[in-house]
């Protein structure tokens, strides 16, 4: 049965300071977020007025979904958790994460409400680099890319979040979600170019779909740095892992194009949820699903077929067009109700169908809304008006500075992409959370009880009550501690005392 | 709604000068506005691009991610 799509984004900035020969990513991440922490009431504050701890208690990154372990069993991940991290009044988290500084958005009911947070994050990110720039000596200035590789071989993760209902069969997920994340490329890519692949040169990869595709090697697996998984098998429901899974996705981009971000949520919660209701056709499978990964990045054209298992053939585009179908026929049985609702859910077949005509007729017509197609627009009109070819450096350097965070230098913000929330509203979602998840209870403890709360993670708080030993309120129903829910309670809660005894905790 | 999206679905090709070339025109004319768009576009991308595109793409190393 399927379980509300509660979804979130973990997105992984390339960082640089410009203006010095010598810096480290780690020291860098910590300053850009401290600068941020320290700008203003932002980041929520404890009464000695550091930042709300992290609270690392049951987390198991490296447990695995599968029942058994293969053989060659990768090691789990490490987590490091002496690096800043910081939970936001928005419910949010913000952090270094190995060498990048991260920011993770609360758990969202709708995929509007991503794009919202995602968009929030991104002017995080914009406030907080203006926030190092006074930290920093003259002259040097530090500077955010939304990105997913540094076009040398090393990449760095967007990785998408879905609440999952815990009885489905791991096998079901592999092979729905292996057919969507494949084809899905087409909207979902940023766009890259050249190849990161050993010996492939211009000549044979002048431009590409997308940047992550090139560094998955496994078609399902635990590993997030190496030997990258079309399938990521991490086992940490955040959540009551009896009733729930939280399906970890490793292989999406980063999108700046409100829209790209949009379907690539949307359309994902639609499929998982049709695999959930048994309504999604997994009867085919690609015969090589990385080759197939790595083939649909590689072809503009959208049209080169992909070998399946048992010898047949599609492209990404009509593999697409299947599942919109197959969406189509699911939504008129069974509604919108576990992708959001109504309006959002329509929204989303709408888009979806809108941008794969849009492709198949005329990718430019789509270029307000698809990242590659953006950027390959300003990649054709600077080689036409500079007659220079793909080698050339200049449009390496556009391509990176399509994803370049700062306003007065981004090319995403030049490019003419449609947007689907309002710059106001991201704002106010900078430090008010969703409410229609428990990110709301979350945000919500944060802002008006900061000064007694200890730690926080995604599923428990930790308050100090003064003389009362620490008491741990747990949230393991994502899809409570909404508005709708708690919103009454902490409005009439003057003091944490009251809120725990109105909790009945 | 986006903008964008909205005046391309509220402006239905001029019927006021039909004809048989009306349709050519129509399509040029949406044609020159593209490239007149893009030209700007050209133009405020040659004024803030790196200027030294080699030197920074060279310097654009992100190791240690997921």
């Amino acid at each position: 049965m399927a379980v509300p799509k509660i979804i979130g984004i973990e997105t992984e900035y390339g960082i640089m300071v410009r203006g010095s020969n010598d810096w480290n990513p780690v020291s860098a991440s910590s300053l850009l977020i401290n600068a941020y922490l320290g700008a203003d009431g932002s980041g929520a504050r404890n009464e000695k007025s550091a930042p709300i701890a992290w609270d690392f208690v049951d987390e198991t990154p490296g447990a695995d979904a599968r029942e058994f372990l293969p053989l060659e069993f990768a090691l789990p991940p490490e987590v490091e958790t002496h690096l800043v991290n910081a939970v936001l009044t928005n419910g949010a988290r913000y952090y270094v994460d190995h060498a990048h500084p991260e920011i993770s958005t609360p758990e969202c009911a709708d995929a509007l409400s991503v794009v919202l947070f995602d968009r929030a994050a991104e002017m995080i990110g914009v406030k907080s680099m203006e926030a190092a720039r006074e930290l920093l000596p003259p002259g040097q200035e530090l500077v955010l890319y939304k990105d997913n590789s540094d076009r040398k071989g090393n990449a760095y993760g967007t990785h998408e979040n879905y609440l999952l209902d815990r009885n489905l069969p791991f096998g079901q997920i592999v092979t729905g979600a292996t057919w969507h994340f494949v084809s899905r490329q087409i909207f979902t890519g940023s766009g890259k170019v050249g190849s990161e692949l050993p010996g492939v040169g211009a000549q044979q990869v002048p431009y590409q779909i997308t940047q992550r595709a090139e560094h998955f090697e496994e078609e399902v697996g635990l590993e997030t740095t190496l030997k990258r998984p079309i399938v990521n098998t991490r086992d940490e429901p955040h959540a009551d892992s009896q009733r729930y899974r939280r399906l970890h996705v490793i292989v999406g981009d980063a999108n700046i194009a409100q829209y790209a971000t949009f379907l690539k949520v949307g359309t994902s919660a639609l499929v998982f949820a049709m695999i959930e209701d048994g309504a999604m056709n997994l009867d085919r499978e690609y015969d090589d699903p990385v080759r197939a990964l790595h083939q649909v990045s590689h072809d503009l054209t959208l049209a080169r077929p992909i070998a399946l298992k048992g010898g047949r053939t599609i492209t990404a585009l009509e593999a697409q067009f299947d599942l919109l179908e197959q969406a189509e026929k699911y939504t008129a049985q069974r509604g919108f109700d576990n992708v959001g609702g109504d309006a959002v859910g329509r929204m989303i077949l709408d888009t979806w169908s809108q941008v794969l005509t849009g492709l198949e007729t005329d990718p430019d017509s789509v270029a307000s809304k698809v990242d590659w197609v953006a950027k390959k627009r300003l990649l054709d009109g600077f080689r036409e008006r500079h007659d220079c070819d793909w080698g050339d450096s200049r449009l390496r350097a556009l391509d990176l500075q399509y994803h370049d965070m700062r306003p007065d230098k981004s090319l995403a913000a030049r490019a003419g992409l449609d947007r689907l929330v309002n710059e106001a509203d991201a704002q106010e979602a900078m430090t008010k959370p969703p409410e229609g998840t428990r990110a709301y209870f979350r945000g919500r403890c944060l802002e008006k009880f900061g000064d007694q709360v200890v730690a926080a993670n995604w599923d428990s708080i930790v308050f100090d009550n003064g003389d009362e030993p620490l008491r741990r309120v747990p949230m393991m129903e994502p899809t409570r501690g909404t508005r709708a829910h708690v919103g009454t309670l902490l409005d009439e809660s003057d003091t944490v005392a009251q809120l725990l005894e109105k909790l009945g905790s | 709604m986006a903008e964008r999206e909205q005046i391309k679905k509220n402006s239905p090709p001029r019927d006021d000068s039909p004809g048989d070339d009306g349709g050519q025109t129509q399509v040029s004319g949406k044609g020159e506005e593209l490239k007149a768009e893009l030209d700007d576009l050209l133009d405020e991308i040659d004024e803030v691009l790196e200027t030294n595109a080699e030197d920074f793409v060279k310097s654009y190393i992100q190791k240690g991610g997921q």
